[in-house]
């Protein structure tokens, strides 16, 4: 097993990427990138220079390499306290806007926290009223997201978060397990539209009242960061709102002064300017 | 006083626990001078979804000041650092941290081999590992990368740990520069100390 990778090795796999297939990882944080690296390599078994080129020679390899490249670790409802948040104040806040409500899920992954919003919505009673826009740089991870269907050992974790969330039925009434697997009922995810999007390349797209990429930012470096706020503020309404990692921050970045704490614990925010 | 043969040119320290370690980092935290000139870097295993009362937990006898820090924080000396509730907590050129929610490494997150290499892989000879009680392997791999890199590596002796597992992994796989009780690597410490005033 290869145990470390140079950097100058890592530079050489981002120019790559970004020259032959238009993914720029440029700016990505190194030592998550590094380790992503590193499990590419053995996965695959590969070396540095036998990488270079699988990813040289144009062949499907590419779409292995964002699979196993971005991080699709995810939980429904992870920090509950955030998701009982969202149900007493912020989704409250956002109905009395007459428009139509539109929230967007940017990274969403396996589409855990796609879910837990729709358990959420549907619990307030207002599931249809509210338009989902997911979205993901994986396409493998989004073809999962729209089937979505978790280990049941996962479920014991989305289980506990959802007792924690003190939802009002138990999360069980929104999957059956069928083959030792836990099949979301697919009804759920009316309303749900998921695309592939770029955050790093890509434009925004919309304007939300609500925008929610926790977790996904803390992977870029601070430059990648500063250049990603803007397309979220790009995208949401004036008064809307945008919700980061339990650990994540924004103070450093250009736009950070656009928008409000309205609560620093589960960092929610509200754009405040334009 | 030059027992450990050290000097005043290390940048960081990072400690990796698991069961029966908070004891005896309580205990080396409450022994430690405000104005340390080192930062202190922590992966402790811990529960998941409690995020809070660890930290003042630890604070309440120590004088220094004890955070978890947010992504890409700058790291600072004479500050404590604990890896966050179901991060994983690394340390990237440049002297600031970056979190990650990857998938856990030896059943944790945080995981102790993560903070240790990439503290490794930043400070090379520069580093002082140190690896106390635990039940499982984790950090084991994360020391023997210090020690390849030129860190100093401690680990808590085996006969006062309340779990032994995780220094005697550590002791399998690499050597090791120090194996000490809790009151020595407080000695150790305050050695460390006297090199920077």
């Amino acid at each position: 097993m290869i145990q470390d990778i140079d950097i100058s090795d890592l530079k050489k796999i981002t120019e790559v990427v970004y020259a032959q297939h238009g993914y720029d990882f440029r700016n990505y944080a190194m030592s998550s990138f590094k380790r992503r690296m590193l499990r590419i390599l053995e996965v695959c078994g590969l070396t540095v220079e036998s990488l270079l080129a699988k990813l040289s020679d144009q062949s499907g390899f590419i779409d292995t390499f964002l699979d196993e490249m971005t991080v699709n670790v995810t939980e429904m409802f992870r920090d509950p306290g955030f998701w009982r948040l969202l149900r007493e104040e912020i989704i409250p806040g956002i109905l009395l806007n007459n428009r139509q409500f539109k929230i967007w899920h940017a990274g969403c992954s396996s589409g855990e926290e796609v879910i837990s919003m729709k358990i959420l919505l549907h619990e307030m009673g207002i599931a249809n009223d509210v338009r989902i826009f997911a979205s993901d740089l994986d396409q493998a991870i989004l073809e999962k997201a729209k089937k979505p269907c978790y280990s049941l050992k996962n479920m014991e974790t989305n289980e506990k978060n959802y007792i924690r969330f003190q939802g009002k039925k138990s999360l069980k009434d929104y999957y059956t397990e069928e083959n030792g697997k836990a099949v979301i009922n697919p009804d759920l995810l009316a309303n749900v539209s998921y695309q592939r999007h770029d955050l790093v390349l890509g434009h925004g797209f919309g304007t939300f009242d609500l925008i929610l990429c926790r977790n996904v930012m803390i992977y870029f470096n601070q430059a990648l960061q500063n250049e990603v706020l803007k397309k979220f503020h790009g995208s949401l309404h004036k008064y809307g709102y945008l919700v980061i990692g339990a650990k994540e921050s924004m103070i450093w970045c250009d736009y950070a002064n656009r928008f409000i704490v309205v609560n620093q614990e589960e960092r929610v925010f509200k754009k405040i300017r334009d | 006083m030059n027992k450990y043969n050290l000097h005043n040119g290390f940048k960081a320290i990072v400690m990796g626990g698991s069961a029966g370690s908070f004891q005896g980092i309580v205990k080396i935290l409450s022994q430690l001078p405000v104005g340390f000139p080192l930062p202190i870097i922590m992966a402790l295993h811990r529960l998941k979804h409690v995020r809070h009362g660890f930290v003042e937990a630890l604070s309440i006898k120590s004088n220094l000041r004890i955070v978890e820090p947010d992504d890409k924080e700058s790291i600072k000396k004479g500050v404590v650092y604990l890896a966050p509730a179901n991060y994983h907590m690394s340390i990237e050129l440049g002297n600031y941290f970056s979190l990650s929610t990857e998938h856990m490494v030896n059943n944790s997150r945080p995981s102790i081999d993560i903070t240790l290499d990439s503290a490794g892989y930043t400070y090379r000879n520069k580093l002082i590992g140190v690896l106390l009680s635990g039940a499982n392997k984790d950090g084991a791999m994360g020391m023997k990368r210090i020690c390849e890199r030129g860190g100093r590596t401690i680990v808590q002796k085996p006969e006062e740990c309340m779990i032994d597992t995780m220094p005697k992994a550590a002791l399998s796989l690499t050597s090791i520069d120090h194996v000490l009780d809790i009151d020595q690597i407080i000695g150790f410490f305050n050695e460390l100390y006297q090199h920077y005033i």
